[in-house]
């Protein structure tokens, strides 16, 4: 096809006007607390509906988990005869800020604990009582209890020392590739945060929320179990939950997202 | 009756006469369809609430027939028109006949 000039200027003024909206589209929106620099959570990329309905701590299902690990923070358990308060008294100023900071190198266990292996911890050395299964709803509640006490506290995990190990080991991880797509957790999360992968919108994977109400499992979930997920999506086996791999990858993630606010419980489709 | 099934509501507790406020609700239930299939291959049987039911000083002022397409843990507003002080009674009815009840009070100046 041959242009004139006419036809050339229209198509570049076309051009310009399509550029201008998308550049004003992309200033307009102003997110707050809920982006610092270039690291925008979630929440961001969710619609007007359930942004509403994380904000409003009524109409949050999640909450239906924070009160029930209200509950169990009081509850005898084992058979040392205490509960979570015996030792920690009040959650709402002692577990202030453990979902900001978490996981953190333990030195006396040697080890990463994330929220979950630090409840179990205590569980099992100052409670003598059962741990909690990883995804049950005992812990999801107090999991969602314990980081709901840090909502709107900027995520500021430790990477030196000991952690630092940790913290490359979860690096490493998400460039891998793996599974038969061969496919790393920077193509979708850091390549193509913002794009559609059928009829799901990618995110940059902030783990600032969890545990998260994804409307899909209709529950709260563990970030462990988002992580399995994203693993079975790639076709590859995924890792246990509270297993290293997932632990220095938690790390990881985390310190991509520091700065955003806590938002247990957040609200994702 | 269902598993961890908890109530809640959210009233103003006070209002003018003839405001329009809103009524929020929100109920702890798993809200299984019926259609989905266990380990086994099994269908797991149907459990959901079928209605709900919203009375102010004993007069209905909201009723609703859910569905399996409701999903778990169901939120209702709504909006009402007060013009005297009493009680709103919310009642849930499960498939398996227990029934959920929560009242909350208003005071209309």
């Amino acid at each position: 096809m041959k242009m004139n000039w006419k036809q050339v200027t229209f198509v570049a003024a076309a051009c310009a006007v399509c550029a201008s909206v998308f550049v004003s589209s992309a200033n307009a929106a102003d997110w707050g607390q809920y982006e610092v620099d270039d690291r925008r959570s979630g929440f961001t990329y969710m619609t007007d509906e359930s942004r509403a309905m994380q904000v409003d701590s009524f109409q949050n299902p999640g909450m239906i988990w924070v009160e029930q690990g209200a509950e169990l923070w009081t509850e005898v358990n084992g058979k040392a005869g205490k509960s979570c308060a015996s030792c920690h008294e009040d959650a709402t100023a002692a577990m202030k800020g453990v979902a900001a900071r978490y996981p953190v190198y333990d030195e006396g266990a040697k080890t990463l604990q994330s929220v979950e292996t630090q409840i179990n911890h205590c569980l099992e050395n100052n409670m003598q009582a059962e741990p909690y299964k990883w995804e049950s709803t005992e812990m999801l509640s107090m999991t969602s209890f314990i980081n709901n006490q840090s909502l709107g506290m900027p995520v500021d995990v430790k990477i030196d020392g000991p952690a630092a190990e940790w913290y490359e080991k979860g690096k490493a991880f998400y460039y891998e590739r793996r599974g038969q797509l061969d496919m790393a957790c920077k193509h979708c999360h850091e390549d193509n945060a913002g794009g559609i992968i059928r009829a799901n919108t990618l995110t940059q994977g902030q783990v600032n929320g969890f545990p998260t109400y994804r409307l899909k499992w209709q529950k709260v979930g563990s970030i462990h179990r988002r992580f399995r997920g994203c693993n079975k999506q790639v076709r590859s086996a995924p890792f246990g939950y509270g297993s290293d791999e997932y632990l220095a990858l938690e790390l990881y993630v985390k310190w991509r997202g520091r700065g955003l606010p806590v938002e247990t419980p957040a609200v994702r489709n | 009756m269902a598993k961890g099934v908890k109530p809640r509501v959210r009233v103003p507790k006070k209002a003018a006469k003839g405001d329009i406020i809103e009524i929020k609700s929100l109920i702890s239930h798993k809200m299984e369809s019926g259609r989905r299939k266990g380990k086994d291959g099994k269908l797991i049987p149907r459990s959901i609430i079928n209605k709900m039911e919203v009375t102010f000083n004993g007069k209905p002022v909201f009723t609703a027939d859910w569905h399996p397409a409701i999903s778990a843990n169901p939120y209702m507003s709504f909006f009402a028109k007060v013009e005297e002080s009493g009680e709103f009674a919310f009642k849930w009815t499960d498939d398996d006949g227990s029934v959920y009840e929560k009242t909350a009070k208003i005071t209309v100046a």
